[in-house]
C-alpha cells in the first residue's frame, strides 16, 4: 500500500511526540513535579500510533493505563494530555483520572483504564450502539497480553462474536505482564489463536511496523462492518519497566537492547529516506516540532491552575 | 384504583419508557422469549423486538460492562441480573467502571443505564441465590440505590431511575414479584423521585424505618402493637441513595424511639447508615431510648425452609426489639 507523503508525516510526527511526551514525563518524575505513577508505551508506539490514524473521529476507542501512543494517535490535544499527566484543572479529567484514566469523548476515546481488561466489556457496549444506530463506524478496544487471561477478555469476544459487532479488538502484545513473561502466564505462543475459540478471525502482525499496522486497521475497519468482530495481536516491546517503580529484575539488559534495535520509529525514519518520501532534513524539521509541541505542553500544564477541593463533588454524580 | 403485581409494575415501566424513548435498551439473561428467570419481562420481546430486546450469554461480567459502554456512548440501557447474588460476577463493571467513568474523566461520560437485580431471601434457594447485598453498593460514590417495597413504588421508582443521567442499581424484591397493589392506569404517568422516603403508616409512639421486604412485614406489626395500644411509625426509605435523611430525622425527633430493620445481615449492613443519621443529628436530643436495629443473622441464607424464616426479622423479633424499646 502507498502511503502519501502527508500520511508518512503523520505517522512519523505521532511517533515522535509520544516519545517524547514520555521521556518528558519521565522527567518530570525525577524532578519530582508530578506524583503517583505512569505506564510508558516507549518502543510500542507504531501501535496505537498505526491503528488510530486509520480511525476517524466518530470511531471509538478504549484505551489502556499504557496509552499515551493511543491518545496522541486519536488527535488528544497534548496540552490537555500533559495538564492531566500533572493533575491540574486544565486536564482532560480536571485531574481526576491521571493518564491511566484518560480520556477524550470530542475525539472517540471513550477512556483509558487501570484495570486490566476493563474496558473489553465497555467496548461492546460502544460497538453496540453503533450497530443499534446503524452508524458506519467502529470500536477499536485496546489492551495487553496480560488481559487476555482476564475473564472479561472471553466474555467480551464471545459477545460480541454472537452480536456481529463492529468492534476490532487490538492486543498490545509486549511481552510482559508487569514483570512475568507470557511464556509463564498461557501455553501459547500466539496470542491470535484464541480468535478462533469465539469464531472470529484472528491475526497477529508485527507490532513495530507502522505502516503494516495502519494498513491492517484500514482492512479490519471494513471487515468488522460487514462481518463483526475480530482480534488483532501487534507483538511488541516493553523497553522500560512497567511503571516508574519497576526494578525489572525478571529480564535482561540484552534482551532489551536486542528490542531497542526495532525501534518503530528508526524504522519509519528509514523506510522513508530509503523510499525517498522525505529528506533527512525534513525528518529533522519534524522532531523539532515534536520537541516544542512537548515542551509548550508542559509549559501549558504547568502554568495551569490545581483543580479546588469545592469542586471535588461535581462529576460524582450527573444531573 | 386497579390492582396489579409487583411484577406487572416493573414490566409497565420498562414498557413505558421503551415506547417513549426509542434509545432504551434491555439486555440480559433469559429476558426474550423466556420472559426472564421471574417472568419480569414476558411478552416484551414480541413487542420490541430483538435489537432492543436482547438475550444475552451467561456474562454478568460482559453484559454489565455493555451496558456501561452503550450507555457512555449514548443509548439508555436496563441489564438484568437474574439474582442480585450475580452482581459478585459483574462488580469491577459496576464499581470500578460505571460508578467512576463520570468523575474520573472530568465529567465527559455519564452512564445512564438501570441495573435491575432480584434480592432476598424466602424462595429455598439458599446461599447463593439469597443475599441482600445493597449495602455494598450504597458504600461506592456514583452509584444510586434503590429497593422498592410497593407495586406502586416499583413503578414510580423504575421510571425515575430509567430516566436518570446516573448508573443505578434497582434492587427488587423476588418475594414480591406476586404481590399486588394498587397503581394508576396506564394512561396516568407519574414518577416517585429518588431521595424521598414515603411514611407508610403515620404513628406517634415508635418509629420502624426500613426499606423492601420489611417494610409490609413492619406494617404487620404496626397492627399487632396498635392492638396493644402502641401507635407505630413506619418508614419506608425507598431510596438508600441519595437517602431521605430529613424524614428519618423528624419522625425520631416526634417519638423519641427508634427501630432500623433490615433482612441484610445486620453487621456492616445498612442499617448502621441509617442509625448514624439519625444519632449524629439534633435528634439525639429527643431520643428516649437507645437507637435499635435488628438485622438478618450474620450467616449465610441456609436451605431449609424453617432456618431460612429464622434467619431474617420476623414479625415476633422485630415485635420483641420493638418493646425493649418502649
Amino acid at each position: 500500500m502507498k502511503l502519501s507523503k502527508e500520511k508518512h508525516k503523520e505517522l512519523y510526527l505521532k511517533m515522535v511526540q509520544t516519545r517524547e511526551f514520555e521521556e518528558t514525563a519521565a522527567r518530570l518524575f525525577v524532578e519530582g513535579k508530578v506524583h503517583g505513577t505512569a505506564h510508558f508505551c516507549t518502543g510500542e508506539e507504531a501501535t496505537g500510533i498505526g491503528v488510530c490514524s486509520a480511525l476517524e473521529v466518530k470511531d471509538y476507542i478504549l484505551q489502556t493505563h499504557r496509552g499515551h501512543n493511543q491518545g496522541i494517535g486519536k488527535n488528544m490535544d497534548i496540552n490537555k494530555m500533559m495538564a492531566e499527566f500533572l493533575g491540574k484543572e486544565t486536564g482532560f479529567c480536571k485531574g481526576n483520572g491521571g493518564c491511566m484514566h484518560i480520556a477524550d469523548f470530542s475525539v472517540g476515546s471513550l477512556g483509558a483504564n487501570g484495570i486490566v481488561g476493563g474496558g473489553i466489556p465497555i467496548a461492546t457496549g460502544a460497538a453496540l450502539k453503533q450497530k443499534y444506530n446503524k452508524e458506519k463506524n467502529i470500536t477499536v478496544c485496546f489492551f495487553g497480553d496480560g488481559a487476555t487471561n482476564e475473564g472479561a477478555f472471553h466474555e467480551s469476544l464471545n459477545l460480541a462474536s454472537i452480536w456481529d459487532l463492529p468492534l476490532v479488538f487490538v492486543c498490545t502484545n509486549n511481552l510482559y505482564g508487569m514483570s512475568s513473561h507470557i511464556s509463564k502466564s498461557m501455553n501459547i505462543e500466539d496470542i491470535s489463536i484464541r480468535a478462533s475459540s469465539y469464531g472470529i478471525k484472528g491475526i497477529s502482525l508485527d507490532g513495530n511496523d507502522v505502516l503494516k499496522i495502519y494498513e491492517e486497521t484500514l482492512k479490519a475497519k471494513e471487515y468488522v462492518l460487514n462481518n463483526g468482530p475480530m482480534l488483532m495481536v501487534l507483538n511488541t516491546y516493553r523497553w522500560m519497566g512497567h511503571s516508574k517503580s519497576d526494578p525489572q529484575v525478571y529480564r535482561t539488559k540484552e534482551e532489551v537492547k536486542e528490542w531497542k534495535k526495532k525501534c518503530p520509529i528508526k524504522r519509519h525514519k528509514e523506510y522513508i529516506l530509503e523510499n525517498k518520501i522525505m529528506t533527512a532534513m525534513e525528518l529533522e524539521t519534524l522532531e523539532k516540532q515534536a520537541v516544542g509541541d512537548i515542551k509548550r505542553a508542559v509549559e501549558f500544564a504547568e502554568n495551569s491552575p490545581e483543580p479546588r477541593i469545592e469542586n471535588i463533588f461535581n462529576d460524582v454524580y450527573a444531573d | 384504583m386497579r390492582e396489579i403485581t409487583y411484577a406487572q409494575a416493573i414490566k409497565e415501566a420498562m414498557c413505558e419508557e421503551m415506547r417513549r424513548d426509542k434509545n432504551l435498551i434491555f439486555i440480559g439473561e433469559d429476558i426474550g422469549i423466556y420472559g426472564g428467570a421471574f417472568g419480569v419481562s414476558r411478552g416484551m420481546f414480541e413487542e420490541f423486538g430483538e435489537e432492543r430486546i436482547r438475550d444475552t450469554p451467561i456474562s454478568e461480567l460482559a453484559i454489565t460492562g455493555c451496558a456501561v459502554g452503550a450507555s457512555m456512548a449514548g443509548l439508555k440501557t436496563i441489564v438484568e441480573i437474574m439474582f442480585s447474588d450475580f452482581i459478585t460476577l459483574a462488580m469491577d463493571q459496576l464499581v470500578n467502571q460505571a460508578a467512576k467513568n463520570k468523575f474520573q474523566f472530568g465529567g465527559q461520560a455519564s452512564v445512564p443505564m438501570v441495573l435491575r437485580a432480584p434480592g432476598g431471601s424466602g424462595t429455598g434457594a439458599a446461599e447463593q441465590h439469597s443475599q441482600s447485598l445493597e449495602a455494598w453498593v450504597s458504600h461506592v460514590p456514583g452509584l444510586k440505590v434503590v429497593i422498592p417495597a410497593t407495586p406502586y413504588d416499583a413503578k414510580g421508582l423504575l421510571k425515575t431511575a430509567i430516566r436518570d443521567n446516573n448508573p443505578v442499581v434497582f434492587i427488587e424484591q423476588k418475594l414480591l414479584y406476586r404481590v399486588k397493589g394498587p397503581v394508576p392506569d396506564e394512561t396516568e404517568d407519574y414518577i416517585i423521585p429518588f431521595g424521598k422516603a414515603d411514611i407508610k403508616r403515620v404513628g406517634t409512639d415508635v418509629t420502624i424505618v426500613t426499606y423492601g421486604r420489611m417494610v409490609q412485614r413492619s406494617l404487620n406489626v404496626a397492627e399487632k402493637m396498635d392492638k396493644e395500644g402502641v401507635d407505630v411509625e413506619v418508614i419506608d426509605i425507598r431510596s438508600l441513595v441519595p437517602l431521605d435523611k430529613e424524614c428519618l430525622i423528624n419522625s425520631a425527633k416526634k417519638t423519641g424511639k427508634v427501630l432500623i430493620v433490615h433482612e441484610a445481615c445486620q453487621t456492616g449492613g445498612f442499617g448502621g447508615e441509617l442509625v448514624s443519621t439519625i444519632v449524629d443529628s439534633d435528634a439525639f436530643f429527643y431520643l428516649d431510648a437507645p437507637v435499635k436495629r435488628l438485622g438478618g443473622l450474620d450467616v449465610p441464607i441456609p436451605y431449609n425452609p424453617k432456618l431460612e424464616a429464622q434467619v431474617v426479622p420476623t414479625e415476633e423479633r422485630i415485635i420483641a426489639v420493638l418493646k425493649e424499646l418502649l
